[in-house]
């Protein structure tokens, strides 16, 4: 069986606060398969992020530090390579596109500017070549009128345009994962909707893997095949996407769905409270023995207070870390 | 039919901005009603929290009439306004910036009743651990400053604080759409209780329509200014008759992998016209399905379609 | 409080110039215990050598003991610096206040206002209101801030200006708050930390002003000052080095100790607003 794209095996990273040191990531593993749609989805600070840069290496170090397992893009670890080795990766075999495109953008150099410059970094072409490239890439992401747009800066582009423009770049030498960490958060509505139809249309036109970090369950649904849900810098359930919202098996996730604010309540006269998760994600610094979740969990034993879950699959292809989904909640 | 807590009419406001001049918000006239939660929904640049603003007059309208309670306060003099402050608050997105981050909580709380002299300050400390405890947080919470919370926190005691002065009126400018799923939720449900227990009506901004499924009574759809769409909420539900409105349904994401959708109306979609050269007559009109010729031409009105329904559309009635 | 501190000590320069300022004030503080004659009195022969008999650091033409200059001259530094910038400070706070609070016409004028003082060369300008006010302490203090104040005004503008729109103020509006009360309960107090820093700097400048006056022969006759020393021992730096170059390393000294301090409040405010 070939490699998978891309497959983190228990991946580490810290960051040195005032507090002490934390972890961030907790031991996460996770493998992306050519032409599929991954989402890691968890709400802020479960360590989403700094997951998808501790692939790219991304980290500022000090204070964060990659301190264990192994990142292997086609079966090759990527931690084992140097500043100069990742170069060749970052924006030619594993790109990356970022939540607000205006701060992602320089904003002083046009933005066909920027797309040819990291064609150029890449490749072996001439300028003119290069310009040619920029072209056919906005119109694959459906910027129109290019030849004017590529003059422009990005002051001058609303939200989508950019977006487009940041995909262009991610896109530029053809890319086999493209990383998008909550790429459509800051756009409206409409706008989303156009974003993430066009990374699906160019993930299939190009044969790419996506990774995409995202909070909006509803954007899950949309576009992912496959789900990883985080809490507190750890794994606690993947599944494809149809069991996932089907059967969610971990409390955490059951208590996501059910506080998610649907269209549904339309059709009530008068709406309903919401059902909601209580308490507060934990401090990083300040993790509870055992489960990082049982303080607020509806469904927690004794066991859960004092030892940690570890992830097993429960159905075929369904994983969870919890002892109640496991069926082991009481002591054996 | 019982006079409306909140009545504004022809509402216009004009920025200056580099590149010329926005008409932020383009004669809009609403209402609402004591005891009710208006939405006002609508994507970047349609107006929504410039008429919000001004229907609390933070800011001041270029034409229109601002009416509470009947009475005219469109020209009141800051001081003649200061009593009637006290029934209209506001509570923001952003839960970093809407408190002084050098003021403890407990200066914070006071404030309110500082500034209309109301109460000694033992009386003013006492309120303000209540206030805490109203909107779920621990009286030992008032010593601490703004950055010792969590976001929710924050915004816990921006409410707190605009519940200080027993308003009627809360304009709640996207409250909830800075904050995680889970806590958005719990805010969610505070906001409604606060409702009921004190009898309050909101004024909800927001671009999320599924967050009003869960709050509004009547939702008022903006587009570039203009108010396109007025209903209440199971009529906009089950009848969206503007294009627009039809258009933000299916583009937001459904938490629901069967949910099949319809995307070729979004797909076909042309760029969001920049507010500074809005197009003529009708402002969707460059994006719309149904468009004719007098679309460009003439504005259409907001008429009223069945009870408690209004478009501003040609195509439709 | 006690994280300001210790963000303050990290920087190694702000806790060794303020060690040093310390030294100079109770320096100065003393001064009347230490030299109880005061720094006129004609103690010793002329141009007696420093680091040799009992003027540690020698006397000048007139026999006047130079230690005893530079222990009582402290305080007319001190003095001059300090007082100078706190009116200094005070003009260009509520300049600053009024200007970005409430921009438009009163900014305009303002601006216009403060460019005016800002337009003309500030030492020579110092000069002309000392001569027409005839020197002294008084003359030279309301020289010097009169002359200094417009940089303040600049920076509090600024920061009211970015300030002013902060979704905290405009809930203090939604409140009924009043405009002088938004001003110092609200945005004052956020605007702190440019101004601790600017303040600090500010008292090192007007010790150089008064010194380079003095220097002049522009300064109060009635107090021995490190600038009047230099002046007054310029005829003989060549013999009598002494004169000139021990207050010359005072002011030096002090400046440099003051600048260090501006820096250590620099690091140790900064990050608290960086955390917000």
């Amino acid at each position: 069986m070939p490699a998978p794209l891309l497959e983190l095996r228990d991946l580490r990273t810290q960051f040195s606060t005032q507090e002490g040191v934390v972890s961030a990531v907790d031991g996460i593993s996770l493998r992306i398969e050519n032409g599929q749609t991954l989402a890691v989805v968890g709400e802020s600070g479960c360590g989403k992020s700094v997951m998808a840069r501790s692939i790219l290496q991304l980290i500022p170090t000090p204070p964060g530090k990659i301190v264990g397992g192994e990142v292997l893009y086609q079966g090759a670890d990527l931690l084992k390579r140097n500043a100069e080795q990742m170069c060749d990766i970052r924006g030619k075999e594993i790109s990356m596109i970022f939540q607000e495109p205006m701060t992602s953008l320089n904003p002083v150099l046009t933005v066909g500017d920027q797309v040819a410059e990291i064609i150029l970094e890449h490749e072996k072409i001439d300028r003119k070549n290069a310009r040619a490239r920029v072209l056919e890439l906005f119109s694959l992401v459906n910027i129109p009128a290019a030849g004017k747009r590529v003059r422009e800066y990005p002051h001058q582009l609303s939200g989508g345009m950019r977006q487009r423009v940041m995909i262009a770049i991610s896109l530029a030498c053809r890319p086999k994962l493209l990383i998008a960490d909550e790429p459509t958060t800051a756009l409206d509505v409409t706008i989303q909707a156009q974003i993430l139809d066009l990374i699906t249309r160019l993930k299939e036109e190009l044969g790419m893997g996506v990774l995409l970090i995202t909070h909006d369950l509803g954007v899950v649904a949309e576009v992912a095949q496959h789900v990883v849900v985080m809490y507190a810098g750890r794994k606690v359930e993947e599944a494809p996407v149809e069991p996932l919202f089907d059967e969610p098996l971990h409390p955490y996730t059951r208590g996501l769905l059910d506080c998610v604010p649907r269209l549904d309540a339309f059709e009530q006269a008068e709406p309903d409270r919401l059902r909601t998760v209580e308490g507060l994600v934990p401090s990083l610094a300040d993790m509870p023995p055992g489960c990082s979740f049982a303080p607020r969990c509806p469904v927690s034993v004794d066991r859960c207070r004092w030892q940690k879950p570890e992830i097993k699959e429960v159905r075929p292809g369904h994983l969870v870390a919890c002892f109640v989904a496991q069926g082991e909640g009481l002591d054996s | 039919m019982n006079e409306p807590l909140l009545q504004v009419t022809d509402l216009t406001k004009n920025f200056k901005v580099q590149g010329g001049i926005v008409r932020a918000v383009d004669g809009v006239s609403i209402s609402v009603q004591a005891g009710e939660t208006l939405g006002l929904v609508g994507e970047s640049g349609c107006g929504k929290s410039t008429l919000g603003a001004l229907m609390v007059r933070l800011i001041d309208a270029d034409e229109g009439r601002v009416a509470f309670e009947g009475r005219n306060i469109t020209n009141l003099s800051r001081t003649a306004l200061r009593p009637i402050r006290q029934h209209m608050q506001i509570i923001f997105q952003d839960p970093f910036a809407s408190l002084n981050p050098r003021s403890t909580v407990e200066r914070t709380l006071a404030e309110p009743f500082l500034v209309h002299g109301i109460g000694t300050p033992t009386e003013r400390k006492t309120w303000g651990k209540e206030l805490l405890q109203r909107v779920g947080l621990r009286p030992e919470h008032a010593s601490r400053y703004p950055h010792e919370f969590s976001g929710g926190q924050r915004q816990r005691v921006a409410i707190a604080r605009a519940l200080a002065l027993r308003p009627k009126l809360i304009v709640c400018d996207e409250p909830v759409s800075a904050l995680d799923v889970s806590i958005q939720a719990q805010v969610l449900n505070l906001l409604k209780d606060l409702k009921s227990e004190f009898g309050l009506s909101y004024i909800f901004i927001t671009h999320d329509f599924s967050v009003l499924g869960n709050v509004a009574q009547r939702i008022a759809v903006m587009y570039l200014g203009r108010i396109v769409e007025l209903a209440e909420r199971t009529k906009l539900w089950r009848r969206p008759l503007h294009p627009y409105t039809q258009l933000l349904f299916s583009a937001v994401p459904v938490p629901d992998p069967h949910a099949v959708k319809d995307r070729r109306r979004v797909a076909a979609l042309a760029d969001p016209p920049s507010p500074l050269d809005p197009p003529s007559g009708c402002h969707f009109h460059t994006r719309c399905p149904l468009k004719e010729s007098i679309c460009t031409q003439r504005a259409p009105p907001l008429r009223e379609v069945e009870p408690g329904h209004r478009v501003a559309c040609h195509m439709v009635g | 409080m006690k994280e300001f501190w210790r963000l303050y000590s990290k920087n190694i320069g702000g806790v060794l110039g303020l060690a040093f300022i310390v030294l100079v004030v109770v320096m100065a503080a003393i001064a009347s215990l230490l030299y109880p004659t005061g720094p006129f009195t004609l103690t010793g022969s002329s141009y007696a050598q420093p680091f040799h008999d009992i003027f540690p650091l020698g006397t000048d033409s007139l026999g006047r003991d130079v230690a005893a200059g530079i222990v009582w001259g402290a305080r007319v530094s001190l003095l001059v610096g300090f007082t100078t910038t706190l009116i200094a400070v005070f003009i260009g706070v509520v300049v600053g206040c009024l200007a970005g609070y409430f921009g438009g016409v009163i900014d305009s004028v303002l601006m216009r206002f403060t460019e005016i003082f800002q337009t003309i060369p500030s030492f020579i300008f110092g000069i002309v209101l000392v001569a027409i006010m005839s020197p002294s302490l008084y003359s030279i203090v309301i020289a010097i801030a009169v002359v200094t104040w417009p940089a303040v005004a600049r920076l509090v503008r600024g920061e009211f200006l970015a300030l002013r729109n902060r979704e905290f103020v405009i809930a203090a509006v939604a409140m009924g708050m009043s405009n002088i009360r938004i001003i110092l309960t609200q945005i004052l107090p956020n605007a702190l930390s440019p101004i601790i820093v600017i303040s600090s700097l500010m008292v090192a400048t007007a010790i150089l002003f008064e010194a380079g006056l003095s220097f002049l022969g522009l300064g109060d006759p009635n107090v021995m000052s490190w600038g009047f020393m230099i002046g007054a021992g310029r005829n003989a730096i060549r013999t009598a080095w002494w004169n000139s170059t021990f207050p010359g390393v005072a002011i030096l000294l002090t400046v440099l100790a003051i600048n260090l301090i501006g820096e250590g409040l620099n690091d140790a405010l900064n990050p608290k607003l960086r955390d917000k």
